[in-house]
C-alpha cells in the first residue's frame, strides 16, 4: 500500500445504509392508538358525562371564587412554608446544639402528623383556650408569688375567631409545609461546595452574608425542582381544607353542585380538569424560576455577552 | 508582616504542623514547597484563620490571628472580628472557588460592595480595571463556566485584589491547571510581586520560586526543614530530605 501525496484523495462516499427496523415501535403505537380510541369513544358515547351540563356549571361564580381561594391558599401556604423552611434549615445546620435540636424536633413532629389531622386540631384550638394573650411568660404566677393581683399582657385575640376558616387552614398547611421545606433547603445548602463558603469567608464576608449572597443562591438550583413538587402537592392538599372547614375552596364548590343536582360524575370530571389546569399554571412558573437560578450553569448567553458580541461583530465589518 | 512562632495544628490524632517558625517581611515573596501532606497548605490556611491553630503564636501585621491577648490569656475573636482581619488578607485557592452564579465582574465587585460598602458604580469601575490588569477586559460578563481554568484563576486573583489586601496567600494556584495555562497565571503573580505585594505562595513551580521568590521554604512532615534564598536552596540544599525532594521534582 502506498499513498500518493501529490494528489488530494477524493472525499469518501457518503454512507447510505439500510436503517435498523423497529417493529416493536409500530406495534406499541398501534396498541396505544386503539386504547386511546376506546377511551375517546367512551367519553363521547356515555351519556353520564353530561358534557354540556359540566361546561355550564364548572365556571359558575361560586366555583371561580373557590378556584381563587385554592390558588391564594396554595401560594400563601407555600410562601410561609418556604420562609419557615429556610429558617429551620439554617437552624438545623447551626453550631448551637439547642437551636439545631429545636429544629429537629419541629421537623420530626410536623412531618409525622397527617395534614388532615393537623387541620382538625388547629380548627379546634379555640376549645383549648377561649382567649390567646401575649405578654411576659408566667406573669400571673410571678405576680401571685409577689402578692399582687395583676398581669403583664400586651395583646390577645379570641381563639374561636382566629382558629377557623381560611386562617386556621393557612396555619395548619404552612406549619406542615415548613417541615418538608426545611429538609429540602438543608439538602440544597449541603449540595453547595464548601469551597464557596471558604472563599467568601476569605474575602471577609460574615456567615450571614455568605449564606444569603453565596450559598443560598446556588442552593436554589437544587431546591427549586422539589419545591415545585411541594407546590403542586399543596394545591391538591387544599382539598383537605374541608377538615377545618373552609367551604369556599374549589373541590368543595364543585362537589356541592354535583350533590345538589345528582350529577356527580360531570362535576368530578370538572374537578379533575380544574386541578390539571391550575397545576399546569404552576409548572410554567417553575420553568421560569429554574431558568433564573441556573445562571452560570448552562451555556446560555447573557444579555451583556450578546451585546458585547454584536458590538465586536459590527466593529469587525467596518 | 507574618510572624509564626511554634505554630502547631492537629486534625484528630494527626499532628500536621509540628512547631512552625517563620516570618515574612513586607514586600517579601515567600514560596513554600514540599511533598503533599507536609502541612504547607494547612499553614497557609492558618494565616487567615480558615484553620485555627492549637499552639504557638501566629500574627499578621502585629495582630494575633483569631485571638486577642488580654490579662495573660487568649480570648477567641468574634466572627465579625475574624472577618475584619481577613479583609486585609487576600487568598487564592487551588480550585479557584469562583462564585459560579456571578459573572467575572460580579465576582470581583461582590466583596467590596457587600463588605466594605463601596458604591456599586465605583466598585464596577475598579473591578473592570482589575480585570483589565489580569488581561480579562473582554471576559468581564462571562460566567466562570465559560472561562478556561487559567482565566478563572486570574479572575480569582482580581477578586482577592479588589479588597486591597496587604498580604496575598496563594494555595497551589496553578496545580489544577492544564500545563499550557500555568504561564498566564504565573505572569499575573509575577506582576504583583514586581508591584511590591507581600505574598506567601504554596507551589510546585520551582522556576517561579527561583525567579520571583525572595525566600524558599522547604517543609516536610509538618516542619520547616530548610529555608533561605531560593537560588541557594535549589542549587545547594543543605539537608538530605530537601535533596531527595528536589531530585524528584526538578
Amino acid at each position: 500500500m502506498s499513498v500518493d501525496s501529490s494528489t488530494t484523495p477524493a472525499p469518501p462516499e457518503q454512507i447510505r445504509a439500510v436503517p435498523v427496523r423497529h417493529p416493536g415501535r409500530w406495534i406499541a403505537a398501534a396498541v396505544i392508538a386503539v386504547l386511546a380510541a376506546m377511551f375517546v369513544h367512551m367519553l363521547v358515547t356515555n351519556p353520564v358525562f353530561q358534557w354540556d351540563f359540566m361546561l355550564d356549571n364548572m365556571f359558575s361564580d361560586a366555583v371561580l371564587r373557590g378556584a381563587r381561594t385554592t390558588l391564594i391558599m396554595t401560594i400563601l401556604a407555600m410562601a410561609i412554608g418556604i420562609l419557615l423552611g429556610i429558617l429551620l434549615a439554617v437552624m438545623r445546620l447551626s453550631a448551637n446544639p439547642v437551636v439545631a435540636g429545636a429544629a429537629w424536633v419541629y421537623i420530626w413532629f410536623f412531618r409525622a402528623i397527617p395534614r388532615i389531622v393537623l387541620l382538625f386540631f388547629v380548627a379546634s384550638l379555640g376549645a383549648l383556650y377561649a382567649r390567646y394573650e401575649f405578654g411576659f411568660p408566667f406573669d400571673q404566677q410571678l405576680m401571685d408569688l409577689l402578692g399582687f393581683q395583676a398581669d403583664w399582657r400586651l395583646f390577645g385575640f379570641d381563639g374561636n375567631e382566629i382558629f377557623k376558616g381560611f386562617i386556621a387552614g393557612l396555619i395548619g398547611l404552612a406549619l406542615s409545609e415548613g417541615a418538608y421545606m426545611a429538609e429540602i433547603v438543608r439538602a440544597g445548602i449541603q449540595s453547595v461546595d464548601p469551597g464557596q463558603a471558604e472563599a467568601a469567608h476569605a474575602l471577609g464576608m460574615s456567615r450571614g452574608r455568605t449564606m444569603r449572597r453565596i450559598v443560598l443562591p446556588q442552593a436554589m438550583r437544587v431546591i427549586i425542582p422539589p419545591t415545585g413538587n411541594e407546590t403542586i402537592a399543596m394545591l391538591k392538599d387544599t382539598a383537605l381544607l374541608i377538615a377545618v372547614p373552609v367551604t369556599t375552596e374549589l373541590n368543595f364548590q364543585l362537589r356541592a353542585i354535583g350533590s345538589r343536582t345528582f350529577q356527580v360524575i360531570p362535576m368530578a370530571v370538572a374537578s379533575i380538569i380544574w386541578y390539571l389546569a391550575l397545576a399546569s399554571l404552576l409548572m410554567i412558573g417553575q420553568y421560569f424560576l429554574e431558568r433564573r437560578f441556573s445562571r452560570g450553569f448552562g451555556n446560555r448567553e447573557t444579555r451583556q455577552q450578546r451585546e458585547a458580541r454584536r458590538a465586536r461583530d459590527v466593529g469587525s465589518t467596518h | 508582616m507574618v510572624e509564626a512562632r511554634g505554630v502547631r495544628k492537629s486534625f484528630g490524632h494527626v499532628e500536621v504542623l509540628k512547631g512552625i517558625d517563620l516570618s515574612v517581611a513586607p514586600r517579601e515573596v515567600m514560596c513554600i514547597v514540599g511533598p503533599s501532606g507536609s502541612g504547607k497548605s494547612t499553614f497557609l490556611r492558618c494565616i487567615n484563620h480558615l484553620e485555627r491553630i492549637d499552639a504557638g503564636r501566629l500574627s499578621v501585621n502585629g495582630h494575633l490571628v483569631g485571638y486577642r491577648e488580654k490579662g495573660g490569656r487568649l480570648h477567641e475573636l468574634h466572627d465579625a472580628e475574624v472577618a475584619a482581619q481577613r479583609r486585609e488578607i487576600g487568598m487564592v485557592f487551588q480550585r479557584f472557588n469562583l462564585f459560579p452564579h456571578m459573572t467575572a465582574l460580579e465576582n470581583v465587585v461582590e466583596a467590596p460592595v457587600q463588605v466594605k460598602g463601596v458604591s456599586k458604580a465605583e466598585a464596577r469601575e475598579r473591578g473592570a480595571a482589575l480585570l483589565e490588569r489580569v488581561g480579562l477586559a473582554d471576559r468581564m460578563h462571562n460566567y466562570p463556566n465559560q472561562l478556561s481554568g487559567g482565566q478563572q484563576q486570574r479572575v480569582a486573583i482580581a477578586r482577592a485584589l479588589a479588597m486591597e489586601p496587604m498580604l496575598m496567600l496563594f494555595d497551589e494556584p496553578t496545580s489544577a491547571l492544564d500545563p499550557e495555562l500555568v504561564g498566564e497565571v504565573l505572569d499575573v503573580m509575577r506582576g504583583l510581586a514586581a508591584d511590591g505585594m507581600t505574598m506567601v505562595v504554596v507551589t510546585h513551580e520551582m522556576g517561579f520560586a527561583r525567579e520571583v521568590g525572595d525566600t524558599l521554604v522547604f517543609m516536610d512532615d509538618g516542619a520547616v526543614v530548610e529555608d533561605g534564598d531560593p537560588r541557594q536552596v535549589l542549587t545547594d540544599p543543605q539537608h538530605e530530605r530537601t535533596r531527595a525532594f528536589l531530585s524528584k521534582v526538578l
